[in-house]
């Protein structure tokens, strides 16, 4: 077989085992847009951002050096604790208190020469979306929902459809025990952790008047005991979540609670788990999940092999519990998705109408009827039918043309009534003229 | 590098001509999910007789002033102001609040930082605004002594309850109490 001149000229021993794959096309290549010459050489100018330093974020770093990405980041604003040691690789005794993002990147840099890993020891939010914009490709590897969908609003919401590089494919990880999931979302063109959120088991977001009223779930009433219970009396000057003490005294509280509602299964370990918002971590299922996670990046960055998420499959779950099962398939993107599925419907309208004669037509059209409609456009209050002081200073545009209040067309207006609380419409305005 | 997304956009191109006739160009606006929330929160918000609002700028909804006015409790007869400043993040974030007034409270400090559980640690983004002022309005009603924020007010919450009612009163007036000059909050 013919040797071709393939970057990296240097060190063809070191990756010989990686040019067999970024060099040859293989059996599911496309060769439309596979470039065996290029390849090497994108994957090392490529900027990859791993979110969350943690188990899964130590396997990932390793992982992706090994892999030929050389300019990665990584953001994690956790400092390391002794009870990490036992899978999180990358740690040692005497790094306990430092942060996790610094310490991993020192360590990888230090093993896998050539390799060149930025920490940013923060929040994810702390950073803008600029920040985010100088990425090809976001690899997560957390344990909160919460940050998942912040990333993944922050990314869907970033979508310039007329910019290429605005797309940032997320490639996001996840384990419980012996649970895992890794699956690959391209921002607006396919399902996304939102349209997702069915996947995960739904964790303690009650309301408090359900906590403290209602409670339903054994779950409530040990939320009442941490959340109430505790700040009433105060049992002790500061919640510290890893004393026993403190713990039975919240587990008491939430049976005692439990009791009077006749609510069962309130046990000390539920309360622990509560509390701490414990994600019980294995090893083997991080390293399984972070291998799948790097995998779909490579082949993202090289196009070596078809990825997760396009044009079929995107979500591959992994069990190791009673033996090893994975199941990949399509979880399908929802149309009614509040971040990127709630996509502005047309709307025909005059623009020589008033906006009251807006405002009245959303009664009546079958798509919408609405009796008590709130409009807004992204940068102006049209009108709001409360507050009483928004209602007031936005009562006279009423009475103006939605040529004379700024719209164009093609613009977005938001729409809401409290007669749908759940839900809120965007419509894309289409100015015609009516006859 | 990443062919998969000129395939990607292709067949994006693909549905919007099939869709439509094709948009006009230019850089359309979009309603941010943000602000279609705290729209939705807006339109929803019940705020009885004893609170109003001011929106400086009506056209943005991110930022603006709710006005307590409790007709009960200790704190009866005053007129207290918050800020509500919200970022682009909400609902993952909670709204940032501040009293504007100096005032005598055990869970208010002297800078106007509000110890509301639901504004900090508690916050999640099924709350809305409404529960934000449901639990502003609740704090005027139960000062709540074992929160602190003021140790001091709280203190004397604890110790005694008439005392402090009449610094309450006194700091309402625009006196001062334990060496500290207050606010005048009486309507
Ligand atoms: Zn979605």
């Amino acid at each position: 077989m013919a040797t071709a001149e393939v970057y990296p000229a240097s060190e063809p021993e070191r990756w010989t085992y990686l040019d067999r794959v970024r060099t040859r096309a293989g059996p599911f290549t496309n060769p439309d847009a596979f470039d065996g010459t290029v390849v090497a050489e994108a994957v090392e100018n490529m900027k990859i951002l791993v979110i969350g330093a943690g188990g899964l974020g130590c396997e990932l770093l390793k992982n992706l050096a090994l892999s030929g990405f050389k300019n990665i980041h990584v953001i994690d604003m956790d400092t390391i604790d002794i009870s990490n040691l036992n899978r999180q690789f990358l740690f040692r005794q005497a790094d306990v208190g430092k942060s996790k993002a610094e310490v991993a990147a020192k360590f990888v840099e230090q093993r896998v020469k050539g390799v060149k890993i930025t920490a940013h020891n923060c929040k994810i939010q702390e950073k803008d979306e600029d920040f985010y914009m100088q990425f090809q490709i976001v690899v997560c590897g957390l344990d909160s929902i919460e940050a998942r969908r912040w990333i993944n609003a922050t990314l869907v919401n970033m979508v310039d459809e007329d910019v290429e590089d605005s797309y940032k494919p997320l490639i996001d990880g996840g384990t419980e025990g012996f649970k895992g999931q890794a699956r690959v979302i391209f921002p607006t063109v396919t399902s996304c952790i939102e349209c997702q959120l069915d996947m995960h088991a739904p964790r303690a977001a009650v309301p408090l008047c359900t906590l403290a009223s209602i409670p339903r779930q054994p779950e409530h009433c040990i939320e009442w005991a941490h959340v109430i219970a505790w700040d009433r009396e105060k049992p002790f000057p500061e919640l510290d979540k890893d004393d026993p003490e403190h713990i039975t005294w919240l587990y008491q509280k939430a049976l005692l609670r439990a009791h009077e509602f006749k609510i069962p299964g309130v046990t000390y370990a539920l309360t622990q788990g509560v509390v701490k918002n414990i994600i019980p971590a294995i090893a083997a299922t991080n390293s399984v999940i972070a291998a799948a996670c790097c995998n779909e990046a490579f082949k993202i960055a090289t196009n070596c092999a078809p990825s997760l998420g396009y044009p079929d499959a995107n979500y591959m779950m992994y069990s190791g519990n009673d033996n090893i099962y994975t199941y990949t398939f399509r979880h399908e993107k929802k149309d009614d998705c509040p971040v990127c599925g709630n996509l502005a419907r047309e709307l025909v309208v005059d623009p020589a109408w008033t906006l009251r004669e807006l405002v009245d037509s959303f009664a009546v059209r079958p798509e919408a009827q609405l009796k008590k409609p709130s409009i807004r456009a992204e940068s102006k209050t049209l009108y709001m039918q409360s507050p009483k002081s928004l209602e007031e200073k936005t009562r006279p545009n009423l009475d103006k043309t939605l040529i004379e209040l700024g719209l164009a067309n093609d613009e977005e207006i938001g729409v809401t009534d409290p007669a749908f609380a759940t839900v809120s419409f965007k419509f894309k305005l289409k100015f015609q003229k009516s006859e | 590098m990443l062919k998969i997304w000129s395939m990607i956009l292709q067949k994006k191109e693909q549905q919007k001509a099939e869709n439509a006739e094709g948009a006009a160009g230019g850089k359309k606006k979009k309603v941010t999910a943000a602000q279609l929330r705290v729209q939705k929160d807006l339109s929803e918000l019940s705020l009885g007789t004893t609170m109003t609002t001011d929106f400086p700028d009506p056209d943005n909804i991110l930022s603006f002033i709710l006005y307590v006015e409790p007709d009960e409790g200790m704190y009866r007869g005053g007129r207290f102001s918050f800020t509500f400043n919200i970022t682009p993040n909400f609902p993952h974030e909670p709204p940032k609040v501040q009293c504007r007034e100096k005032i005598y409270h055990p869970n208010i400090d002297l800078e106007g930082k509000v110890c509301l559980n639901i504004l900090r640690e508690d916050w999640k983004p099924v709350l809305n605004l409404n529960a934000v002022i449901v639990g502003l309005q609740f704090l005027f009603l139960e000062p709540n002594a074992s929160d602190p924020l003021n140790k001091e007010a709280a203190e004397d919450l604890r110790l005694n309850r008439e005392g402090f009612k009449r610094n309450v009163r006194s700091a309402m007036g625009g006196g001062s109490v334990k060496g500290q000059t207050f606010d005048r909050v009486l309507k």
